[in-house]
C-alpha cells in the first residue's frame, strides 16, 4: 500500500471515530494525556461501526472511575450508575430490553473490588452483556490507591512501601464464575483489541474483554515505570499474542501477559433466552 | 491553661488534620476505601503506618461496607478503630452504620461532607451525614481545620465514655482540601488527655461470648437463667447514651480547653449572639461564612449574631432554646434537605422551640447544594429580606432556596 493510501485510510478511520464522539458538548475529556482509556474508546467505536450496529440500540453502562467516564464522551445511549454496580443496572436494562446491545465499561477498582459480587453473578447467569474491563492496576480517579489487581510489591498511595496483597486475575475469575467469552489484550495491541471487541459484542452470553492499560500518572510514576510510551513498550514486550483459539498457554509465570481469546463456550444457554422460554411455557399453561 | 511550648503550628488541609488527629489518638486499626474528597485522609494514615510513625493495622478493603465492617470487628476485639468516607461511600456503609451504633462500639469516622448522587457531584453539601442522622451516631460538625484535629481527639474520648460511635463531619474541599494553620498538640499531651480504649465487651477466646445474637420482642432468660434485655430495652439504652452524651461532649470540650488552650464550643458555638435580635443558624463552614454576614449587618445597625450547630446528634435542644430566647427572628441555613419537607436543622430547631416561652419566627433556607458557592453577602441579603418580611407582618414563609436559578 502506498503512503498516500495509508494516510487516506488513517483519515477515514479517524472520521469514523469522530462520528461517534460528542466533541462539542463533552470535550475536553478528563483523562490524562496518553491515557489508555482513549485507545479503548476508539477501538470500541471501530468495533461497533464495523459490526454495523445502530448506535441508538447500543447502551453503554458505567460506574465510577476514570474508565467509567467513557460513556460521557461516546455518542451512544449512556447510563451512569453507582460505583461498582454498573453490571447490576445493566442487567436490568438487558432483562427489560433484550433487543438492545448492552456494553459495560469498567475498571479494575470498579468491577473487581466494590463491584466484584456483581461481576461474578453476571458471569454465573451468562446474561448477554459485554463487559470491557480496563485494568490499569490502580485507582486513578481518586489518586492512586491500591486496587485488587495491583501486583505484589507494587507501590500505591495506600501502599507507599509496596503491596503485600495477592491480586485478582480478572479473566480467571470470570471463567470460574461462568462467563462464556473471555479475552485479554493490551492498549498496545489495537488491531487485536478491535477484533476481540467485535467477537465479544457478537457473542451471545456474558463476554469479558480485559484490556491491560497504562496509568502512567499514578501507577507508572509511583513505580518508576516511566511515561505512557514506556508502559506501552512494556506491554509490547510482555504480551504473548496467542489468539489462536481457546487453548492458550498460560505463561504468566514468566511475567508475560497472555493475550487473545482465553475461553469461549457457545453451548451454555443465555439468561434472557432461558427466561423467555420459561415465560412462553407458563403462558401456554405447561410447566417448563 | 496548659498551652504547651512544644506544640507546633502546621499549614495543613482538613484531611491531613483528621489523619494527624487519628495518629495522635494512637488508633490501632484503620480501614478505608478511596472516595473523593476523603481519600487523602487514609493516604496520609497509610503513610504514617508504613513509615513506622504509627503502630497500627491498615486494612485495604474492597468497599466502604467492608471498611466499616473491619472497624466493627476490630473494635469488638478491643482495638481503637478509625475510618473515613464521603457521600456515596457513607451511603454504602448504611447497614453497618446502624450496626456500629447498635453494638455500642466507639468507632470514630471522618465524614468529609459531599453531595449525594444522582446526578454525580463530588462537591460539598451535607446531605450525606444528614441522611444518617437517625442511626445512633454522635455527629459533630467542624468549622475549620483546627477544629477537625481537635474534634478528632475529643471524638475518641466522647465515644469511649458513652460507648457510641462518633462521626466527625467537615465540608469537602472547603476544608478537606484547603490549607490552614493548625496548631498540633504533642503526643504526650494527647496521651495525657486520652486514656487507652477499654472495650465494654470483648471477643476473647479465653472467655467465649455470643455477641449481638438475635433478640426477640420481649426480655428473655438466657441459658444460665439470667433475664436479658429485649431489643427495645437495648435501643432505649442507646438513646439514653446519646442523650447523656450532651454532658460528656461539653465536659470533654472543657477538659480539652484546659489541656490545650483551645475550644471548639460545646454543643453550639456563638458569634456576637449575646445581644442579637436576628440569629443565623447553620453547621460547619457555612456557619463561619455567616459570621462575616453578621459583621456586615452589624455595620448597618442590625443586631445580628450566629449560633453554630456544632453537635447535630444528639440535637442541642435545650441549648438552642436558651441561645434563641431573646431573638426576634431566626434564619436557618441548611446544606441538605429532607425532600418533601425542609432542611433537617430547620425542622429540628422548630421542634426544639415548640412550647418554649418565646417562639421566634424561623425562616428556613436551602443553600450550597452540590458545591454551589455561598457568599457572605448572599447570606446578608437573605437576612435583610427576612427582616423586611417580618416588618410587613409575614412570619411564615416557605423555605427559600439561596442562589438557585430556577
Amino acid at each position: 500500500m502506498s503512503i498516500a493510501a495509508k494516510e487516506a485510510g488513517a483519515r477515514q478511520e479517524s472520521d469514523v471515530v469522530l462520528r461517534y464522539l460528542r466533541p462539542h458538548v463533552k470535550f475536553p475529556n478528563m483523562w490524562c494525556p496518553g491515557c489508555g482509556n482513549g485507545v479503548v474508546a476508539t477501538s470500541l467505536i471501530r468495533a461497533i461501526d464495523k459490526l454495523g450496529l445502530d448506535r441508538d440500540n447500543v447502551v453503554l453502562v458505567s460506574g465510577i472511575g476514570c474508565s467509567s467516564r467513557m460513556p460521557v464522551y461516546l455518542d451512544f445511549q449512556a447510563l451512569h450508575t453507582t460505583h461498582g454496580r454498573a453490571l447490576a443496572f445493566a442487567t436490568g436494562v438487558k432483562f427489560s430490553r433484550p433487543d438492545l446491545k448492552v456494553i459495560v465499561i469498567t475498571g479494575d477498582g470498579d468491577s473487581l473490588s466494590i463491584g466484584g459480587n456483581h461481576l461474578i453473578h453476571a458471569c454465573r447467569r451468562n446474561i448477554d452483556i459485554t463487559t470491557i474491563l480496563i485494568n490499569n492496576y490502580i485507582y486513578g480517579m481518586t489518586g492512586g490507591q491500591i486496587s485488587p489487581t495491583t501486583p505484589p510489591g507494587a507501590h500505591a498511595t495506600t501502599t507507599p512501601y509496596g503491596s503485600a496483597e495477592k491480586p485478582f486475575e480478572a479473566c480467571d475469575l470470570a471463567k470460574g464464575a461462568g462467563a462464556t467469552f473471555i479475552a485479554r489484550t493490551t492498549v498496545y495491541h489495537t488491531t487485536q483489541m478491535d477484533r476481540l471487541m467485535m467477537e465479544a459484542i457478537q457473542h451471545k452470553g456474558f463476554s469479558l474483554v480485559e484490556v491491560i492499560s497504562n496509568c502512567h500518572t499514578y501507577y507508572g510514576r509511583l513505580n518508576r515505570l516511566g511515561q505512557a510510551t514506556a508502559l506501552l513498550r512494556m506491554f509490547q514486550e510482555k504480551a504473548s499474542v496467542q489468539d489462536k483459539g481457546t487453548n492458550m498457554v498460560d505463561d504468566r509465570t514468566k511475567d508475560m501477559i497472555p493475550t487473545g481469546i482465553i475461553h469461549r463456550d457457545s453451548e451454555k444457554t443465555e439468561l434472557c433466552d432461558e427466561y423467555q422460554k420459561l415465560i412462553d411455557s407458563l403462558a401456554k399453561g405447561k410447566p417448563a | 491553661m496548659g498551652k504547651d511550648e512544644d506544640s507546633k503550628f502546621l499549614i495543613i488541609t482538613g484531611n491531613q488534620a483528621l489523619a494527624l488527629g487519628a495518629k495522635l489518638c494512637r488508633v490501632q486499626v484503620i480501614s478505608a476505601y478511596p472516595i473523593t474528597p476523603q481519600s487523602p485522609v487514609t493516604e496520609t494514615l497509610s503513610h504514617y503506618v508504613e513509615s513506622g510513625q504509627l503502630k497500627a493495622e491498615y486494612v485495604n478493603v474492597e468497599s466502604e461496607h467492608s471498611a466499616l465492617s473491619v472497624c466493627i470487628g476490630a473494635s469488638t476485639a478491643g482495638a481503637r478503630a478509625f475510618t473515613a468516607t464521603s457521600a456515596n461511600g457513607l451511603a454504602y456503609m448504611c447497614e453497618v452504620i446502624h450496626w456500629a451504633a447498635g453494638a455500642r462500639l466507639p468507632i470514630v469516622m471522618g465524614c468529609v461532607n459531599r453531595a449525594m448522587a444522582a446526578p454525580w457531584n463530588v462537591l460539598n453539601d451535607q446531605q450525606d451525614s444528614m441522611s444518617q442522622r437517625d442511626a445512633g451516631w454522635i455527629q459533630i460538625f467542624c468549622r475549620n481545620n483546627q477544629e477537625v484535629l481537635d474534634t478528632a481527639i475529643q471524638a475518641f474520648k466522647i465515644a469511649e465514655t458513652v460507648y457510641a460511635p462518633v462521626m466527625v463531619c467537615y465540608d469537602g474541599y472547603l476544608l478537606s482540601h484547603t490549607v490552614m494553620p493548625v496548631e498540633a498538640p504533642t503526643q504526650e499531651q494527647v496521651d495525657a488527655f486520652l486514656p487507652p480504649y477499654r472495650p465494654h465487651t470483648i471477643l476473647d477466646p479465653e472467655n467465649p461470648k455470643n455477641i449481638n445474637q438475635v433478640t426477640l420482642a420481649n426480655p428473655r432468660l438466657d441459658e444460665r437463667g439470667v433475664m436479658c434485655h429485649g431489643y427495645m430495652e437495648l435501643r432505649f439504652l442507646l438513646e439514653e447514651a446519646l442523650e447523656s452524651a450532651r454532658d460528656t461532649i461539653v465536659a470533654v470540650g472543657k477538659e480539652y480547653e484546659e489541656a490545650f488552650g483551645r475550644s471548639c464550643g460545646g454543643m453550639l458555638w456563638e458569634y456576637r449572639a449575646e445581644d442579637a435580635e436576628v440569629i443565623l443558624v447553620a453547621a460547619g463552614s457555612l456557619a463561619s461564612e455567616a459570621s462575616m454576614a453578621v459583621d456586615a449587618l452589624r455595620e448597618t445597625g442590625i443586631a445580628a449574631g450566629v449560633v453554630g450547630v456544632r453537635v447535630y446528634r444528639p440535637f442541642p435542644k435545650e441549648e438552642l432554646r436558651e441561645a434563641l430566647r431573646d431573638a426576634r427572628l431566626v434564619l436557618v441555613f441548611d446544606k441538605s434537605l429532607s425532600y418533601g419537607n425542609e432542611g433537617p436543622i430547620c425542622t429540628d430547631l422548630k421542634a426544639a422551640l415548640y412550647g418554649s416561652e418565646s417562639m421566634p419566627p424561623v425562616q428556613g433556607h436551602i443553600a450550597g447544594l452540590g458545591g454551589r458557592d455561598i457568599k457572605a453577602r448572599e447570606i446578608e441579603a437573605a437576612t435583610r429580606k427576612a427582616l423586611q418580611n417580618l416588618e410587613a407582618g409575614i412570619t411564615t414563609k416557605p423555605t427559600e432556596w439561596l442562589n438557585c436559578h430556577i
